[in-house]
């Protein structure tokens, strides 16, 4: 068993797509219609045949509820990993990107959490 | 100001080190308050637990929240640590009491320092100036 596929739950698809790979630097992977709705999925510029993050729409009922009561507490549901948390923090405050932790080193990690726009918050870490 | 909400909020060492840890960097979320207790003091303690020590906190008018984009950010305000230096502390365990009290002060805490020829040593203010922090 494998973990090929991770989901973020996002508001608006399109918006999604526009900052997971104009902002964040993510590729598109997979874009293809499904049902109402599209199957839509990204990958990391270095890992092409790596996981892929499927960008989910949060239509259920329950999701939006869910993501407004973590993003109340700041809990970053998804964390993706960094060479250099202080410079990759720099360079997405330049993109205009909100965050709600700037870098902070604890034990042996340093972490940095910000608003994704689409209803969610993101981790980026670095391990020492 | 009520001084009961005051040191009961401080009374508790989980509350002391969410002072010392928004100290450090103030603004914090709950997530990231949690993660430095967990990572610096190796607390078990639940985020629904850590919550109710902020509203604790909160309460004793020592922290006050703030949204920002629909997160909520912990902000500290140690008003109510120097009111207590004020009207209390300062009379008993300044280098020498205010001379000057808050008509609020506490009966106890009431009774003039001023210098007096008789006081017994142990009682004697020390010649220095009061160091008097200004409530904000």
């Amino acid at each position: 068993m494998r973990i090929e596929l991770a989901s973020v739950m996002v508001d608006d698809l399109d918006k999604a797509l526009r900052f997971y790979t104009e902002v964040l630097g993510f590729r598109p992977k997979v874009d293809m219609p499904l049902g109402a709705s599209r199957w839509l999925t990204v990958v990391s510029q270095d890992a092409p045949d790596g996981t892929q993050l499927v960008l989910e729409p949060d239509a259920h009922p329950a999701a939006k509820p869910f993501k407004a009561a973590l993003k109340r507490d700041g809990i970053p549901f998804t964390s993706f990993g960094v060479s250099d948390c202080k410079a990759e923090h720099e360079r997405l405050v330049a993109l205009g990107v909100r965050f709600t932790q700037p870098p902070v080193t604890m034990g042996p990690v340093t972490t940095a959490v910000f608003d994704d726009t689409c209803g969610n918050l993101l981790q980026i870490h670095q391990q020492h | 100001m009520d001084l009961d909400l005051l040191f009961r909020a401080l009374s508790d060492a989980t509350r002391r080190r969410l002072i010392d840890e928004l100290a450090e960097r103030d603004g914090q979320t709950l997530f990231e308050l949690h993660v430095r207790l967990i990572t610096y003091y190796g607390a078990s303690l639940s985020r629904q637990a850590l919550s109710k020590h902020l509203q604790v906190l909160e309460e004793a008018g020592l922290l006050r929240t703030e949204w920002q984009w629909r997160s909520k950010h912990h902000f500290l305000d140690l008003t109510p640590l120097r009111h207590a230096w004020t009207l209390w502390l300062a009379g008993h365990a300044g280098e020498r009491a205010p001379e000057s009290r808050p008509s609020a002060a506490e009966p106890s805490a009431a009774q003039p320092a001023a210098p007096q020829p008789d006081a017994a040593p142990a009682a004697a203010p020390s010649p220095s100036p009061p160091q008097r922090r200004t409530p904000a």
